[in-house]
């Protein structure tokens, strides 16, 4: 029963940062409705620019904070630089730009930081509460998500700057014409989402280890997290992410066996497809002509 | 009275399809002119002309400044505001969340809230869905919600595109009487694209036909009504 416990915490815990990288899609997803492959990359590299400034001995919430703004103009200047000169392209060639920004930040994360696994600190105590339930770092990347997620929901909602991000993403042609600089809010979108991958790396990282390749696995789990709860939904993708991880980790456990775990994210990202496109509490889109 | 925008010699193009071949005409301040036309004429190209929304040739001149070439969120802030073909509504927001858009120049939130009361007080309509998803809303409601979210910049000019496509006889009676009103107490200066001449020329003061791409007469609304030609092509009687 104990064993049950603590397998469905680290579960949530897990799902905590499937929830981050999953709010990091959403968040691109609401300003641009793109799907952003390289989003998981995005955050294992802010993550290692995190690694390199403990190293220089910054303390870890200045390292922290430093990380997040390097996340927020990297992500900013990524879609200046890439995505903005291709112009209005077909949905494919941008997948294709996607899968390039993988690959390219994948092998440039290697060529400067190597490919052997560092130990990455948690900012969190090993033991919150007296408890052997759930760790220090589990907790902690719990109330992490939460605030993250509170902070973006209202960002969105009820701020002048989030309503217009989300008109630019709708119709950018009606929110030109309003006077919105639909660009720029583009590039905020990129770098925000950015911005929260870099929250889910450094959450991520202390329970992976450090690696070019640690995102891997989890981007494919945060997918699922968004399509569960509705890509178009902040809250959607934390339930989702969430209930990813649970499953993930009971059924790991208990049912499939560690090496079947991502297979079963993907039955996840079929089965939404297939049966509520939407997720769970995505919008239903409904337009009357 | 004086022009507030003037176009002269302005030539459109889509990619390479030159759709605008020179077109030069005014918009007098205070009060409605209308560019009439049959379909392909180039209405819609000239109001997007004047948005930025395509590539032009030639000058375009309001309340002084040159605004050809500019971009179109830049156009939108010097107070010109465009209620496009199709209505251009934020389907998935609320009806206030696009009025809210509307107001994205404005600075003040109590005059937002003012200006945002006007005009459901022009539209009850809008009042009674405030919460619903536009996307929701029928085709005249949506375009009540497209004018509201236009005159919610407060414009100096307001750019109307064909606001009586698609829609039932009564409703488009109730459009364009309101739209007469909202001329008078918002100050703000049309200028109306229509297929519906009769309807178009009862509203405005002066008028503009438009033919393949050129204009090829010009004079007030009244002037037009009882020329001959435009009586037996466009008005039909």
């Amino acid at each position: 029963m104990y064993n049950l416990l603590q397998q469905i915490a680290s579960g949530i815990a897990m799902g905590g940062i499937y929830a981050c990288l999953g709010l990091a899609l959403v968040m691109i997803y609401q300003s641009t409705h793109h799907i952003n492959f390289a989003q998981g990359e995005m955050a294992m590299f802010s993550t290692f620019v995190a690694f390199l400034l403990l190293q220089w001995g910054l303390p870890y919430w200045a390292a922290a904070l430093a990380t997040l703004a390097f996340g927020f103009v990297a992500g900013f200047l990524i879609e200046r630089l890439v995505l903005r000169p291709l112009g209005d392209v077909p949905e494919l060639s941008v997948i294709v730009v996607f899968i390039g920004l993988f690959i390219g930040i994948n092998s440039l994360a290697g060529w400067v930081f190597g490919h052997q696994l560092q130990p990455f600190p948690s900012p969190f105590p090993s033991k919150l509460f007296g408890t052997t339930l759930v760790s220090g770092h589990e907790m902690g990347t719990i109330a992490v998500v939460l605030v993250v997620v509170t902070t973006l929901y209202g960002f969105l909602r009820f701020t002048k700057v989030g309503l217009a991000m989300r008109a630019s993403a709708e119709n950018p042609v009606s929110s030109r014409l309003a006077g919105i600089p639909v660009s720029l809010m583009l590039s905020l979108g990129w770098g925000l989402s950015a911005l929260i991958g870099a929250i889910g790396g450094l959450m991520v990282a202390p329970v992976v280890f450090l690696e070019p390749n640690m995102m891997g696995g989890v981007l494919i789990y945060a997918f699922a997290a968004a399509l569960l709860g509705g890509i178009d939904n902040p809250w959607g993708a934390v339930a989702g992410g969430l209930i990813v991880g649970v499953v993930e980790n009971l059924a790991g456990t208990y049912v499939v066996g560690t090496e079947l775990k991502l297979t079963l994210a993907l039955v996840l990202i079929v089965g939404v497809l297939l049966i509520r496109p939407s997720g769970i509490f995505g919008r239903k889109l409904v337009a009357r002509v | 009275m004086a022009a507030l925008l003037a176009a002269n010699n302005v030539e459109a193009f889509y990619g390479p399809t030159r759709v605008l071949k020179g077109i030069s005409f005014e918009v007098a301040e205070g009060g409605i002119t209308t560019i009439l036309g049959a379909n392909g004429a180039g209405k819609t190209s000239t109001l997007r002309a004047i948005s930025g929304l395509v590539r032009t040739r030639g000058e375009i001149r309001f309340a002084g400044h040159r605004i050809d070439g500019l971009a179109t969120e830049k156009i939108a802030a010097l107070g010109i505001a465009h209620v496009p073909d199709g209505r251009g509504t934020l389907v998935n927001m609320s009806v206030e969340e696009n009025l809210r858009v509307g107001a994205y120049l404005r600075r003040s939130k109590a005059e937002v809230e003012a200006s945002m009361e006007r005009m459901f007080g022009y539209f009850p309509r809008l009042r009674e869905r405030r919460q619903q998803q536009a996307g929701t809303l029928s085709g005249g409601e949506q375009q009540m919600l497209a004018i509201s979210r236009a005159l919610m910049q407060r414009p100096k000019l307001l750019l109307l595109d064909e606001p009586s496509f698609g829609l039932a006889p009564l409703i488009i009676r109730e459009i364009f009487d309101i739209m007469r009103v909202i001329n008078q107490q918002e100050g703000v200066s049309i200028l109306l694209v229509e297929q519906n001449v009769a309807r178009a020329l009862d509203l405005a003061d002066h008028a503009w036909l438009l033919e393949t791409g050129s204009t090829v007469m010009s004079g007030t609304a009244q002037a037009l009504r009882d020329d001959e030609q435009i009586r037996r092509s466009y008005l039909g009687f």
